[in-house]
């Protein structure tokens, strides 16, 4: 089933366009990789994708079964975040905000939902540590869990493994892929092509030449071909 | 020691010391509580720039001779608030500039006011008693005790109801968005608490020492405890234990009450400063 389909559209601010004429459909349990140079416009496209910023041109629309605020997203930590007197369970929690309905307090149910992401990311040790003091890879778990408690559909992820030594970023990957096994439909903004091509079932690749498509159609791609040969992949 | 007991009793039989009491704990329990939102946002400095402004628009209230100042100065102040916050979020012009621009604008305009329309004989007295807060806490009318309580009641109530709101606006405004909080609207109820809970303060220590009300009981908190909800009650706790023993060494030592508690506000940082580096707890 159709999540979300991108027709025809142009993304940018005011000055201009950055990308244009970007079509591409996410179907429910796809894991995308958007990959592509700086400036070619993936945060611009994560953006427009989380409501943050209205296409130039196009539409995209959003499946039956997902309303727009549905969409989990991990976000790349900001200055405010790293000197935030914050405890685990206290950012996890915030992530149950969007269950539309206003209440003043969180109710046994956004309880309940915060342990259960806790654990399934393996942070329920570290629920009453203060969120500044944990290691890169700690903070991207505490934050995945946010993002689950927000929904359990789809998740876009902005360069979730930015900053995190080899081993912790190979963890990562690991625990995104699993969510994805678990049904979570997975949007990944990366750098990172070979891992994109490893773990990824589709790619989006932006830039003068764009491609969208398969793992394995853009491996045999001329397109795809120059640039995993870069990235030292066969 | 018994002297001193009698003395403050005979003080606090005195009506004026009671409502200095009672409105110096409600603003300081007010001012602490956005702290560390403010502080977290990068916005401490909002509050010197709204301080100004609520001046400018004070000056403009008694040039005009409204009786009921509030009439004038909160509705300015709290637009104020609302454009200021708003340039933080779009830049055009950066915010620390707009800031800037605004603050000294509405000092020099008021300043200006009060010396072609004077008032009163003594015009620096006046300015000086506005910026410092000199002795205006001592001088609460019944009807300003009661709008101050009023005020605080309502800041409080709204800081409870939305605080996870506020959380969830100050730790990470644009998952906040796109998971569909309305950041904008809660935007602008910080703003608008901000805005109020810089007119009341005025009365207690003067517009060119509120900042320090609003950001040094959050940053004295935040150098100890880690959780939001922890910093947040010790920075209440400690705002208004020290206004209070502020007031009471200024009735004491005959000094302005204002600068007596930012003063005290200042050893505090100081003290947990110090605890919190010998603890360990990673600097904020």
């Amino acid at each position: 089933m159709t999540q979300i389909k991108v027709q025809d559209v142009s993304l940018g601010y005011e000055t201009g366009a950055i990308v244009s004429h970007l079509s591409f459909e996410v179907k429910e349990g796809d894991y995308l990789a958007i990959v592509g140079e700086n400036g070619s416009g993936k945060s611009t496209l994560m953006k427009t994708l989380l409501g943050l910023l209205k296409p130039l041109a196009g539409e995209i629309v959003f499946g039956d079964s997902l309303r727009k605020n549905e969409i989990g997203y991990l976000p790349q930590q900001t200055v405010v975040q790293r000197d935030f007197p914050a405890s685990v369970s206290e950012v996890v929690i915030s992530g149950c905000l969007s269950n539309g309905k206003f209440h003043p307090f969180y109710n046994k149910a956004d309880k309940a939902l915060a342990e259960a992401n806790m654990k399934r990311m393996g942070i329920t040790a570290l629920k009453d540590r203060s969120y500044r003091e944990l290691s890169g890879g700690q903070q991207q778990r505490v934050l995945l869990a946010r993002a689950l408690c927000a929904t359990e559909k789809i998740l876009l992820l902005d360069e979730p493994v930015s900053g995190l030594d080899p081993k912790v970023t190979m963890e990562m990957y690991d625990l995104i892929k699993q969510l994805n096994d678990e049904g979570v439909t997975i949007i990944m903004i990366s750098h990172d092509i070979s891992a994109a091509v490893r773990y990824a079932d589709h790619i989006l690749h932006l830039g003068e030449k764009m491609f969208f498509g398969e793992v394995s159609d853009y491996k045999k791609s001329d397109f795809g071909k120059l640039f995993l040969t870069e990235g030292g992949e066969k | 020691m018994s002297e001193l007991f009698s003395r403050l009793s005979l003080y606090l039989s005195y009506s004026f010391v009671r409502y200095a009491l009672i409105v110096g704990v409600l603003i300081a329990l007010c001012s602490s509580l956005l702290g560390v939102t403010l502080v977290l946002k990068r916005f401490s400095f909002i509050g010197d720039g709204l301080s100004h402004v609520a001046f400018g628009a004070m000056s403009v209230a008694a040039v005009v001779g409204l009786t009921n100042q509030m009439l004038i100065v909160l509705p300015v102040t709290i637009l104020c608030a609302v454009l200021l916050l708003r340039t933080g979020q779009k830049a055009r012009l950066q915010g620390d500039a707009s800031v800037a621009i605004i603050s000294v604008t509405a000092l020099a305009v008021g300043y200006l006011l009060m010396n072609v329309f004077p008032t009163s004989s003594n015009v620096s007295a006046d300015v000086c008693g506005t910026l410092f807060g000199s002795s205006s806490i001592l001088n609460l009318r019944m009807a300003e005790v009661w709008v101050s309580i009023a005020l605080s009641v309502v800041t409080v109530l709204v800081f409870v109801i939305f605080y996870h709101r506020i959380f969830a606006v100050t730790f990470d405004e644009n998952f906040a968005k796109a998971t569909g909080v309305k950041t904008d609207l809660y935007n602008l109820i910080i703003a608008v608490i901000i805005a109020v809970v810089i007119v009341l303060a005025m009365n207690l220590v003067g517009s060119l020492l509120i900042s320090a009300l609003i950001i040094f009981p959050a940053l004295s908190a935040m150098r100890i405890f880690k959780s939001f909800l922890s910093v947040t009650i010790c920075s209440t706790v400690l705002s208004v234990s020290t206004a209070l023993l502020g007031i009471f060494a200024a009735i004491l030592l005959k000094t302005p009450v204002g600068p007596t508690i930012v003063a005290g506000e200042a050893l505090v940082f100081v003290a947990f400063w110090i605890v919190g580096a010998c603890m360990g707890v990673k600097k904020a």
